[in-house]
């Protein structure tokens, strides 16, 4: 076929399209995968038995919030990675500032604390099943994600599987803040961060298998 | 060339007559499309020197991937970067593939080179069949396998894998062509 007449073709079958795609594809990603991953933990885990105590105190607050902010720095890069030709900007900075700070007071509470306590400081009671437990909470947002991206044109597959992955893995963590008991920040700092890179790793190593277009 | 002026008037008509396209206007898109080819053609035609029968294809291929993806352009950004990432992306397909297939051809086709081998050469090429292979369901890759690479019979390379003659015989057949569609970027 000669080019003109694709051109002719194309143009002659081509239908209006609606803005917005992005968007909508990804709300549809992180609206279910989200409900998946409460199903999950309700189910297999249950929310833990002193949430209502737990929801006043900071270290609570800042668990949660630890793990949303990187989701939303990851929601901004998996978009922005899902589309050609848009530059990252500032999203590398703002992945890194929440794992910044939580190591800053995870350094903070070590220091802080008398050298026999440390090791229980940074292992709590769960640190064992912690990581794994994040990872398996992922799976659905990291499938509605993998299937956000594949109905759009990633053009760095490393780097687009990579943020689906940290997406997942940052929703699953603060799905997972909803039942696990642990409280101190270098528990946090250590096992969830490990447990999010676990997602993040798998995304890089599929990126380039399921992303091709 | 890589005037800025005349640059940002391209970019502005360009991405003028896409977005009125996008929104329904069958004549602005052909006119955007058209306008594309010429500036693809260009394009890869500086970058592909060497490999001028492939221009085509690539120009062709890159036009379908920008209509397929067009959802993912939004009207705030700017055209150029998103065209070119399309481009690129598919160029470095087309480079990759070639490369893929002249790994592993190559070393067949050239036979006046039969005495260039070494052990260590050999090592490598089987790697990297053995790399492909190894995504094969059990029941195509262990005949392959044992036969081609370890050259045992149908009879001994059935026994082996505990399968049928039968099923070893199918099991080569349908994975040396998952193999070759593997190799061609197919799958």
């Amino acid at each position: 076929m000669k080019t003109d007449d694709l051109v002719t073709m194309l143009a002659t079958t081509a239908e209006p399209v609606a803005p917005g795609a992005t968007t909508r594809r990804y709300a549809l990603a992180l609206g279910w995968g989200t409900l998946g991953a409460m199903l999950l933990m309700v189910v297999l885990l249950g929310p833990r038995p002193d949430l209502a105590e737990a929801v006043r105190l900071p270290m609570f607050w800042l668990k949660l919030g630890f793990p949303i902010c990187l989701a939303i720095a990851a929601l901004v890069a998996a978009t922005r990675l899902s589309r050609p030709g848009v530059p990252l900007g500032r999203v590398p900075a703002a992945l890194l500032a929440p794992i910044i700070v939580i190591w800053l007071m995870a350094a903070y509470v070590l220091l802080g604390a008398t050298p026999d306590r440390r090791l229980a400081l940074l292992l709590g009671q769960t640190w064992a099943v912690c990581p794994s437990l994040i990872a398996m909470l992922s799976l659905p947002v990291f499938a509605g994600t993998l299937w956000a991206m594949r109905g759009l044109a990633p053009t760095r597959p490393i780097l687009a599987g990579s943020a689906a992955g940290l997406l997942a893995g940052a929703v699953a963590t603060a799905v997972y803040a909803l039942h696990c008991p642990e409280m101190e920040a270098p528990f946090l700092a250590t096992w969830y961060l490990l447990g999010m890179l676990m997602p993040t790793a798998a995304g890089a190593l599929l990126g380039p298998r399921l992303l091709r277009w | 060339m890589g005037d800025v002026s005349v640059m940002g008037a391209i970019e502005e008509r360009m991405r003028g007559s896409l977005l009125q396209g996008m929104s329904g206007d069958a004549s602005a898109y052909h006119a955007f499309l058209k306008e594309l080819a010429a500036h693809l053609r260009g394009f890869f035609r500086r970058r592909l020197t060497w490999l001028p029968d492939e221009v085509e294809d690539l120009v062709q291929e890159t036009l379908l991937a920008v209509h397929n993806q067009r959802h993912t352009y939004e009207a705030e950004q700017p055209l150029t970067p998103w065209v070119h990432a399309i481009a690129r992306y598919k160029l470095v397909d087309l480079l990759r593939r070639r490369a893929d297939r002249d790994a592993l051809h190559d070393p067949l086709d050239d036979d006046l080179e039969v005495f260039a081998t070494s052990d260590v050469e050999a090592a490598d090429a089987r790697r990297d069949v053995l790399k492909l292979l190894a995504q094969l369901p059990e029941r195509q890759r262990l005949p392959i396998q044992y036969m081609k690479l370890d050259g045992l019979s149908v009879i001994e390379a059935a026994r082996a894998a505990g399968m049928s003659e039968s099923a070893v015989k199918v099991g080569v057949h349908r994975g040396l062509k998952a193999l070759a569609a593997m190799i061609g970027g197919r799958t």
